[in-house]
């Protein structure tokens, strides 16, 4: 072999290597751009699969609330548009006005009477119907079922119970020698009944779910106790509410939650009267954007609402699990 | 003390159930009493007359708001199955990257209560055209945080090996979805099926604000209709209509009460 030839394979050589590397690379590209749109693939599905919970979380519930904090700056006409910007002057009115002070008088004061006592009642309905007893079944239905009943006919029915002249309740309070209480036309009185029916109301799901966690306490416990000899408010004290206190937690919570959120109740039985004492923080919110129209200061309160309702959430997430004993 | 305990329980569980179902029980026989029998405070009806429910139906379009009702209940039911099952098996089934901010996005929408967003709501409801109409009262409640982590939940205990096999089988993901998931979280869909529709309802203050005219009215403001209407006078007809409005919640409630109780708390405790 001379150099010429030798030359010539080289050539030949590096021409066939540039090929070589030149297809190398393309195979790579391919391969590459295959494993980008394979490695991409699950994202693609995710987000086809999350695309109508996301979009709309972002039209009915994410843009109002932006837009609820931008209306709150400002007075708006009678079509809810923002005319004229007041910057903060909408809160401060709110907080020097004296009807809104009152409101939220009305609602703490609300949900003090409404969140102890559903939650008490709840705990006491479902430790008596976690006994293994005969038809026990029976019961559970009806200790659930005010869970079924819609909060507009929960409010006629207790209307008709409170009413004046033909209310049972005060008829049933006279067979015992008890004075006529006037439910809904004292003040004082008619927020105690818009609490007794939201209460009521309450029962049905707050039983349901602390029956769901007594019956979640592992049984042995129990059984070891029994050997043990231990009673049974010392069984209840020792075991069953420690073990229990993750699920009471989680229903006082949503509790809370739904009281600073009642709103039925108070349009049937008393229209926020009297003396705007039941002039719950909802009812507060529809009066003034539906029927006056200032959704400016609506959109105020509904930031205080919103404000009370994340902070409750917060906690029941950060402490949640951290005070509560868990198994 | 063996003998005494039941007796004991049996005695409170009565006595509760009789004080709580009261209101319930005597609605319904307030609904057949006459104007004379309810003034007189009677405890029972002197007979078992319908007519209180003949003129039910005669002082609200009462039927037309029922079909209202169940049209409305069964789509945000169906809607929500659908818009939360998809969302929850990606949560519980396909990583990605962002996967958690997502998560923690949809766990945001539980601190938001719909009250706080109702106006500017009211108002996109308004511009879309939508007042009075069913898409008001159904589109805004089909993406549900809290359905979307219950399902999550009995989805997560489905073994992913069995995602895997499926895939090498040549099984979609889509395949897999409706296939296997679906069928195997039989018991959470139907928990959530039975949520959806009791709320949905139930609701209150949402369909008040977007119906205007009874053509597309829920029985809950039928109810308030009633209420303003016959309040005074006819106790006995605005019981009859309590009863027709709550008796399909009941119903429903007392099929499905111990299979809601266990969906429930799976997945609101875990």
């Amino acid at each position: 072999m001379n150099l010429a030839e030798v030359e010539r394979v080289n050539v030949r050589n590096e021409v066939e290597e540039g090929e070589r590397v030149k297809q190398k690379i393309e195979e790579f590209q391919v391969v590459n751009k295959e494993s980008f749109w394979k490695r991409t693939k699950n994202v693609r599905i995710a987000m086809l699969y999350l695309l109508p919970s996301i979009l709309l979380f972002s039209v009915f519930l994410f843009y109002p609330m932006i837009k609820t904090v931008y209306l709150s700056f400002f007075l708006t006409d009678s079509k809810g548009n923002a005319a004229i910007f007041v910057g903060l002057e909408n809160y401060q009115y709110l907080l020097e006005s004296a009807r809104f002070q009152k409101s939220m008088v009305s609602t703490g004061l609300f949900v003090l009477y409404t969140v102890p006592t559903s939650v008490i009642i709840a705990l006491f309905l479902a430790l008596l119907a976690n006994e293994k007893l005969r038809g026990i079944g029976f019961f559970r239905t009806i200790f659930s079922s005010t869970m079924g009943m819609s909060v507009a006919a929960s409010a006629v029915i207790w209307l008709f119970l409170f009413h004046p002249t033909v209310g049972t309740i005060n008829h049933f309070l006279g067979l015992f020698g008890i004075p006529a209480v006037r439910w809904l036309l004292d003040p004082t009185w008619a927020l105690i009944s818009i609490a007794i029916t939201t209460v009521w109301m309450n029962i049905g799901f707050s039983f349901l779910i602390i029956l769901g966690g007594l019956q979640n306490i592992d049984t042995t416990l129990y059984e070891s106790a029994d050997i043990d000899g231990a009673g049974y408010f010392y069984q209840l004290r020792r075991i069953t509410m420690p073990m229990l206190s993750p699920t009471l937690f989680f229903i006082i919570t949503i509790t809370f939650i739904n009281s600073f959120q009642s709103f039925g109740q108070v349009d049937i039985l008393t229209r926020g009267g009297p003396a705007e004492s039941t002039n719950l923080i909802v009812y507060s919110i529809y009066q003034d954007a539906f029927i006056n129209y200032q959704f400016g200061t609506a959109s105020a309160q509904a930031i205080i609402l919103f404000i009370i309702v994340f902070v409750l959430t917060l906690l029941q997430f950060k402490f949640g699990e951290r005070k509560v004993h868990y198994q | 003390m063996r003998i005494i305990r039941p007796i004991i329980f049996y005695f409170l569980l009565v006595v509760s159930a009789l004080l709580l179902f009261f209101p319930i029980i005597y609605s319904v026989l307030v609904s057949f009493m006459n104007g004379a029998e309810v003034l007189s405070r009677s405890l029972l009806p002197s007979s078992l007359s319908f007519e209180n429910y003949e003129k039910v139906f005669g002082t609200v379009p009462l039927l037309h708001y029922l079909k209202n009702s169940f049209i409305v209940s069964s789509t945000v039911m169906l809607g929500q199955l659908v818009v939360c099952s998809l969302s929850a098996f990606v949560f519980a089934f396909i990583p990605f990257k962002g996967r958690n901010v997502i998560f923690v996005l949809f766990l945001s929408t539980l601190m938001i209560p719909w009250e706080a967003a109702m106006i500017p709501n009211f108002l996109t409801i308004q511009s879309l055209g939508w007042m009075n109409s069913y898409l008001s009262m159904t589109v805004p409640f089909f993406a549900l945080a809290f359905g979307t982590f219950l399902l999550r939940q009995h989805f997560k205990t489905i073994p992913h090996e069995l995602y895997e096999a499926s895939q090498i089988e040549g099984l979609s993901t889509f395949q897999f979805f409706y296939k296997v998931v679906l069928p195997y979280a039989k018991t959470s869909l139907v928990t959530l099926g039975i949520y959806g529709f009791l709320t949905t309802w139930n609701m209150y203050l949402w369909p008040l604000l977007v119906t205007t005219n009874d053509v597309k009215r829920t029985v809950q403001i039928g109810l308030k209709q009633l209420q303003t209407v016959e309040v005074s006078t006819e106790w006995g007809v605005v019981m009859a209509g309590v009863v027709i409005v709550i008796l399909p919640t009941l119903l429903l409630l007392f099929i499905g009460q111990r299979q809601l109780q266990k969906g429930l708390t799976q997945g609101a405790i875990k």
